[in-house]
């Protein structure tokens, strides 16, 4: 092959590099053997506690869920793993079909018209609905309201994305948790109000006339969601909301200590042409066959460069498509069930906890499957006791985020929790109490 | 007509895929007024599923079944093991706000896999929280930004990007609010030093700096890379870049040591992580010691270091003037180990190597085609070159064609259309995965295709005429977008 090329050696191919940055040594480890590097890794996720380990009641935007067999065995197959973005649709109808069953799947659990592929996350998925409105006030309007109960990473995220955009992002520094305050901030320079229900308390928000309260001012509104509640509670679109969007991991892909996880984005079919993101879209050849592009093309980077709306080019592919295969499995009748059982256990240890002394947990709005928890100490030593002595993840510490929150514990049950799982938790924190 | 039913026409009322138990818990009554009264998806059995999903998957093409030479996208080989790794259940299982000190193994391998893209890079720092390459684009672009802003320079608002770049590259400008300013490509397929330094000569102090692809998306290393980076840092702006390239040289040489700022790496391309037919990817960034308190945070760290043969504390911290957080949680982890799993089996003689025989590799098809095929820059390539996909005597066929006939002949097209700077283009990129036998094949195809375009080029503008479906109606799809197969819902009406 040297010969063919015409060169003598391999170190010929680089002469073009400057020789005096040529060839480094790195300073990696030498190769190891398959065998023994899947025994070093092996050994390495040893060292963790974790949910198939240890009982676990956290939420906080990421949750255990039972996921089905065939999820795995579907997404390991070669030719989803393997394959790239399906450009050339005469040979990635595979890719192209199940994202448009995904696409549709979204629309029908958010009561929206379009779906997008997928973003990276619900984090980033927000700060695109903010990208998105800003554009379309044609940069305009300044002004994005943010509920305080919106995931503290996604309110981060929104604010890293448009540092370079002038936009002020404001609503979420208070400890006032009533949406009807924070629209009383809408105005004519708000382009978007962001709601989050279940908002990252487990509250399940009065979403009524929100919408209509944003539109008299010309705004738009979006709320963040999680998928698996949708399974019972009343979607956002039929609230009125223009974006819908939320953190997909919760269909069926594990919790993989943060990522990858699935961003899902939906909303109406006025707005199409302005939401990022890849589109697969129905198309035919020209003997009738029915397949899949994708399509609006024009809207993204590789067109559109500098006047794309955004950069997105990779997105959660693969996660999208693990998404469709559990809620193909699940279906209609198990996503209800599942969302049922999280329903029905969570608020069973949440009236259990409210029983023991010292403990008092917040009911004035109704939740989920997450809830507050007063407790009579501060939550890193009740959950070094569970740990420690129980063997049991406990619940989040909101004194991270919210300074009024100390000695709160998020505590999140699902379908995975049993109900011995649910009365250990509460022996403990009676013990610790 | 179709070739698979859509999922929600493959069930009948009733059924459900997997069977779920009884509460074991007292149940609490639902508020009605909460409540959803529609809920619309599908009702398949189990195996129903499995062979939709199987059978849909059988219509892809895929590493898996078939070269694949899409250029800059690195498509080699996605090992397997790297698959069983990220579903070690002590990985899989973890959640990202348990306590740290309960994901010492996680944090040990954030550590290490940072400490190896440093080491391979040459930077000071890395971040692993961006989940792509334009990702970590957007990080990086925010970074330069946010260190002019932190010396108190206002003034620069321009970037400079070389018109061969990939679309990213200037999307991402626009979103950190800056404005794109397009640079000439030379005659060899550098970026034009001339047109540069005009520029700068009399915008210098109005640039936040390039964003440049190395090689660049001609498969061609930059000639005159140390001047390029001389004088852009020479007006004080900084140098981006864009790490799609990689894997032409890991181990040959160091973006840090040519003086780059910052990159971003795809941990997808570069270090076998699967495209998975769009994502999931990973775009970590690299950083040299000046940008090191601006990345995105939390990056992982040693909290206290080991003592009498116990491993060291990890934990997350936050740099100094970190622009912020890129995603929720910690980064796309599952990535982390697979790439961590890769870079640990081949070590450092096996990345060179891998990076010199993709460039051998991409070498041996140029010399095997350039007499059939224009090839758009005639020099010894990297990884990957561009061919064009005309012939002056073959009216009528386009690079559209020749990549549709491709697929007749068992293997997908190459990328096809980019870059912009040339014409009808057919960017090829076989990577190191593919032995010598399948590269042959390659050329026997391509050699066919060209003669086929100028003998029989009918079987070229019709292709493709062996796959499930032929070329669908694109235009027609844009105006009659159907994007969602479901009704509309009765509360909607």
């Amino acid at each position: 092959m040297l010969a063919a090329v015409g060169v003598n050696s391999l170190e010929e191919l680089f002469a073009d590099v400057p020789a005096k940055h040529r060839f480094p040594e790195l300073k990696i480890p030498a190769p190891l053997s398959e065998m023994e590097t899947l025994a070093e890794l092996r050994a390495l996720s040893e060292g963790n506690l974790h949910a198939q380990k240890n009982t676990c009641f956290l939420g906080a935007g990421a949750y255990q869920h039972f996921s089905p067999s065939v999820v795995n065995y579907m997404i390991q197959r070669g030719e989803f793993l393997t394959a790239y973005t399906p450009y050339q649709p005469e040979v990635s109808q595979g890719t192209l079909q199940a994202i448009y069953e995904y696409q549709s799947m979204i629309c029908a659990l958010t009561g929206m018209d379009v779906a997008n592929a997928s973003h990276y996350d619900g984090a980033t998925s927000v700060a695109e609905a903010v990208i998105m409105a800003y554009h379309h006030h044609r940069e305009k309007r300044k002004k994005v309201l943010l509920a305080p109960t919106v995931h503290p990473h996604y309110r981060q995220v929104v604010r890293t994305y448009t540092q370079g955009m002038g936009v002020k992002i404001v609503g979420d520094h208070t400890t006032n948790t009533d949406l009807n305050e924070l629209a009383k901030q809408l105005d004519q320079d708000t382009m978007l109000l962001v709601v989050q229900s279940p908002n990252f308390l487990g509250q399940i928000e009065a979403l009524e006339g929100l919408a209509a309260k944003c539109h008299a001012v010309g705004a738009w509104l979006c709320v963040a969601t999680e998928p698996v509640s949708l399974g019972l509670l009343k979607p956002p679109g039929q609230y009125g909301a223009d974006v819908v969007t939320g953190e997909g991991q919760s269909l069926g892909l594990p919790l993989s200590f943060g990522g990858p996880y699935l961003g899902f984005f939906a909303t109406r079919k006025e707005y199409v042409r302005k939401m990022a993101g890849r589109l697969v879209g129905e198309a035919h050849d020209k003997n009738g066959q029915r397949g899949f592009v994708l399509t609006l093309s024009t809207r993204e980077q590789h067109i559109k460069r500098d006047k794309a709306t955004s950069n997105i080019c990779t997105n959660q592919g693969l996660m999208a498509i693990a998404a469709t295969v559990y809620l193909a499995t699940l279906g209609k009748h198990g996503l209800r069930r599942v969302a049922e059982l999280c329903w029905h256990k969570s608020h069973y240890a949440a009236k259990r906890i409210a029983e023991i002394p010292g403990y008092s947990v917040d009911t004035s709005k109704p939740f989920f499957q997450e809830f507050v928890v007063k407790c009579p100490k501060p939550v890193h030593e009740i959950n070094q006791f569970l740990i420690n002595e129980r063997n049991i993840i406990g619940g989040y510490d909101l004194s991270h985020d919210y300074a009024h929150l100390r000695q709160h514990m998020l505590v999140c049950v699902s379908e995975l929790n049993s109900h011995e799982d649910i009365n250990e938790l509460v022996e403990a924190l009676k013990e610790i109490g | 007509m179709s070739l698979e039913p859509l999922i929600y026409d493959l069930g009948r009322p009733g059924r459900t895929g997997v069977s779920l138990p009884e509460p074991d818990v007292p149940e609490t009554a639902f508020p009605a007024e909460l409540l959803r009264t529609d809920l619309d998806l599908p009702e398949v059995d189990q195996l129903s599923v499995v062979r939709h999903f199987t059978r849909l998957s059988q219509l892809n093409f895929s590493i898996d079944t078939r070269m694949y030479p899409l250029g800059s996208c690195t498509m080699k080989y996605n090992p397997r093991v790297n698959e069983d790794a990220a579903r070690l259940p002590g990985f899989a299982a973890s959640h990202p706000m348990q306590d740290p000190d309960t994901m010492q193994g996680n944090l040990a391998l954030m550590y290490q896999l940072q400490e190896w893209l440093k080491e391979i890079g040459g930077f000071a720092g890395v971040s692993l929280q961006p989940a792509a390459g334009a990702h970590g684009e957007l990080t990086g672009v925010l970074m330069m930004r946010a260190y002019h802003l932190d010396r108190g320079d206002v003034k620069r608002t321009k970037v400079l990007i070389p018109n061969s770049a990939h679309g990213t590259n200037p999307a991402t400008a626009s979103m950190a609010g800056l404005d794109v300013i397009e640079l000439p490509s030379d005659a060899r397929g550098n970026v034009d030093l001339a047109a540069l330094r005009a520029y700068i000569a009399e915008h210098g102090a109005e640039v936040v700096g390039l964003m440049i692809t190395n090689p660049n998306t001609l498969g061609l290393f930059e000639e005159n890379i140390e001047e390029v980076v001389a004088v852009v840092h020479g007006c004080g702006g900084l140098v981006y870049g864009d790490g799609a390239n990689m894997n032409a040289i890991v181990g040959i040489v160091r973006p840090g040591d040519l003086g780059f700022d910052v990159l971003h790496y795809n941990l997808h391309k570069t270090f076998s992580t699967p495209h998975g037919g769009g994502g999931p990817g990973s775009g970590p960034v690299g950083v040299s010691a000046r940008l090191s308190d601006f990345l995105p945070g939390p990056v992982v760290d040693i909290l206290a270091d080991s003592e009498q043969g116990k491993p060291p504390h990890y934990g997350f911290v936050t740099p100094k003037k970190s622009i912020g957080r890129v995603k929720a949680f910690w980064g796309n982890f599952g990535m982390h180990v697979r790439a961590y799993a890769y870079m640990r089996v081949h070590g450092a003689s096996g990345l060179r190597g891998n990076s010199e025989y993709a460039v051998l590799n991409a070498n041996y098809l140029l010399s095997k085609l350039r007499g059939a095929w224009n090839v758009a820059y005639d020099r010894l390539c990297k990884h990957e070159f561009v061919l064009e996909g005309v012939w002056a005597d073959a009216p009528g066929v386009h690079a559209l064609d020749v990549s549709k006939r491709l697929m007749d002949y068992g293997f997908h097209p190459p990328t096809n259309y980019f870059p912009l700077i040339v014409r009808e283009a057919l960017m090829i990129e076989p990577t190191e995965t593919e032995n010598k036998e399948t590269l042959d094949q390659f050329v026997s195809a391509m050699l066919k295709i060209a003669e086929e375009a100028h003998t029989q080029p009918d079987l070229l503008t019709q292709a493709p005429h062996t796959t499930p479906i032929s070329r669908l109606d694109e235009v027609s799809a844009a105006k009659q977008l159907v994007l969602c197969c479901r009704p509309i819902p009765a509360w909607a009406e």
